[in-house]
């Protein structure tokens, strides 16, 4: 193989109400071991994927979302995050889980995975991209 | 990869539509990978009334003819109820319901579909 492909992996679903989400984060971390060009984008209802304190007790199904903090460790710490969609939701970066990555090149310094794009940056994002999977 | 059930989405139609304009042009199908309810394609318990398109026997047919790859994925195959021989014995389930031309493994399949296709498409919600 002559180089990564770049691969986003695209998130337009709330993370309870449907199961795109939490297989749609499974995706990224298995195809994290194939050691590709991977970023996330977090568009419309996917923006709550990444709320903070999230609590399905009363649900009877998984909180998987302390999950997403895992994928640091797993080299995926590019999280875009879409500026229009937080904000038609009453939300701001501060209401997102804290998720970072340590950089191995700058003595471990610990970093945001989280970027918030606007739509027109967003595009230009994904105009560069190899393959886009949405979920 | 298709990623919702048949019958319930019109993606499953969409995507077989597609395949079948795209090998008639010419182009090579690496595999189709089913995900979310989009396993539901592959359970030869199908069976849809007899004025209908029959979705499942449809990729089956076509996969022989072409020799085409059809992936379920095994997480997702497993919550819904889409078992193989193997997946039916290592689960102690009473029987099997994979169509003929699918097969189950992970999602490390899709990934690699990606890496070595020039096109990935979706066809989903």
């Amino acid at each position: 193989m002559s180089r990564a492909k770049k691969f986003m992996y695209i998130n337009r679903h709330a993370p309870c109400g449907t199961v795109y989400a939490v297989e749609g984060l499974e995706v990224v971390l298995i195809g994290a071991a194939f050691e590709q060009d991977v970023c996330m984008a977090f568009i419309g209802d996917g923006v709550f994927q990444l709320q903070q304190d999230q609590d399905t007790a009363d649900t009877g199904m998984k909180n998987f979302s302390p999950a997403y903090r895992a994928l640091g460790d797993y080299e995926v710490n590019r999280l875009y995050v879409e500026r229009e969609s937080l904000q038609e939701r009453g939300l701001t970066e501060e209401d997102l889980m804290p998720l970072t990555w340590e950089d191995e090149d700058e003595d471990w310094a610990e970093k945001s995975s989280i970027y918030i794009v606007d739509q027109a940056q967003l595009s230009d994002l994904m105009d560069e991209q190899d393959i886009i999977l949405n979920f | 990869m298709v990623s919702e059930g048949p019958y319930t989405h019109q993606a499953s139609d969409s995507a077989y539509q597609f395949i079948r304009a795209a090998l008639a042009a010419g182009h090579e199908i690496f595999r189709i990978f089913f995900y979310h309810d989009g396993v539901n394609n592959g359970t030869r318990l199908t069976t849809p009334p007899q004025d209908d398109r029959h979705i499942v026997n449809r990729w089956s047919e076509l996969a022989t003819e072409h020799d085409l790859d059809l992936v379920l994925c095994v997480a997702a195959a497993q919550r819904r109820g889409i078992v193989d021989p193997d997946e039916a014995k290592r689960n102690g389930k009473d029987g099997d319901n994979i169509a003929p031309g699918f097969r189950i493994s992970g999602l490390g399949q899709l990934i690699e579909a990606g890496i070595e296709s020039d096109r990935l498409l979706v066809f989903g919600d």
